[in-house]
């Protein structure tokens, strides 16, 4: 079910999306989807180039605020257009708490041909680690 | 700048293709925990109107990304991959990937750029079926940090 185009209007907030993040789901989403680099899974590798510590793969930060908006509209089908800029990495330490990730999103605009632009903050931390995140959503 | 301007529009073969599988989506579902039932349950998708079950809208990053290192093994390329970062990702879906989909990715070289010192690629993949319908455009900047 995708939501009308009468329901949607500037200004129109999407529920809010938290998501916590371990160790586990970042190994799961290597094996999914076939990024094996090592700075999202060993300590040893991400120190060495730099990073505090392990880091999600900013793809899955992607897909997780992608789910904000597919629970939002109700069809995976709707995201026509997506785009983000992987601003700040989210740190994932090895513990069971692991990170948290919040997605909030907010109606931009409305576009031609009965579509939605959704603007997303995606923060970890206190840290926004996504920006320049655009969702486009066709409507009904 | 390590990289050549002329690289601008350059394009390479068409990738062997990809052929989508179910597992493959209920996997890539399950990792980001994604529990809508279109990507598992092809009964579900008929009744929404797909001809099968369909893939979570960042799933062409699977087939994309691969595709996008023919650019970076291209030696006129010749970045440092160790010092390459993901900047930026877009998606512009024609429409959703689905289970039999048989994909085929052309990667072209969109642009190149010098910033304070780093080094930004960005790759742009055109994914269709292999008869040629257009199912997803995905562009990729790629940072190359600079050795400072």
């Amino acid at each position: 079910m995708t939501l009308d185009h009468g329901d949607v209007a500037v200004g129109t907030e999407l529920p809010e999306l938290v998501v916590r993040v371990t160790r586990a789901d970042l190994v799961r989403y290597a094996g999914a989807s076939g990024d094996f680099n090592p700075i999202h899974w060993s300590d040893r590798v991400a120190t060495s180039v730099g990073l505090p510590g392990v880091i999600a793969h900013g793809m899955f930060t992607m897909a997780l605020a992608a789910r904000a908006v597919t629970a939002w509209s109700g069809d995976p089908a709707a995201l026509v257009e997506y785009h983000v800029r992987f601003g700040r990495p989210v740190v994932v330490p090895d513990d069971d708490r692991g990170a948290e990730v919040t997605v909030r999103g907010k109606v931009g605009a409305l576009l031609e041909g009965r579509r939605a632009r959704v603007d997303l903050t995606v923060t970890s931390d206190g840290e926004k680690v996504l920006s320049l995140a655009r969702a486009t959503v066709q409507l009904r | 700048m390590t990289l050549d301007l002329d690289l601008v529009g350059r394009s390479y073969p068409p990738s062997a293709v990809y052929e989508v599988g179910r597992a493959a989506i209920a996997q890539f579902a399950a990792a980001i925990g994604a529990d809508d039932p279109l990507h598992r349950d092809a009964d579900a998708a008929r009744a929404a109107g797909h001809p099968d079950v369909i893939a979570p809208p960042t799933f062409a990053i699977v087939v994309s990304l691969e595709a996008a290192f023919v650019v970076l093994s291209d030696p006129d390329v010749g970045l440092d991959f160790s010092r390459v970062v993901h900047g930026e990702q877009k998606f512009a879906h024609h429409r959703p990937i689905r289970v039999g989909d048989r994909l085929v990715a052309t990667t072209t070289i969109d642009a190149v750029r010098s910033v304070a010192g780093n080094d930004l690629l960005t790759t742009r993949v055109d994914l269709s079926t292999e008869d040629g319908e257009p199912v997803c455009t995905a562009t990729s900047m790629l940072v190359a940090r600079g050795a400072a």
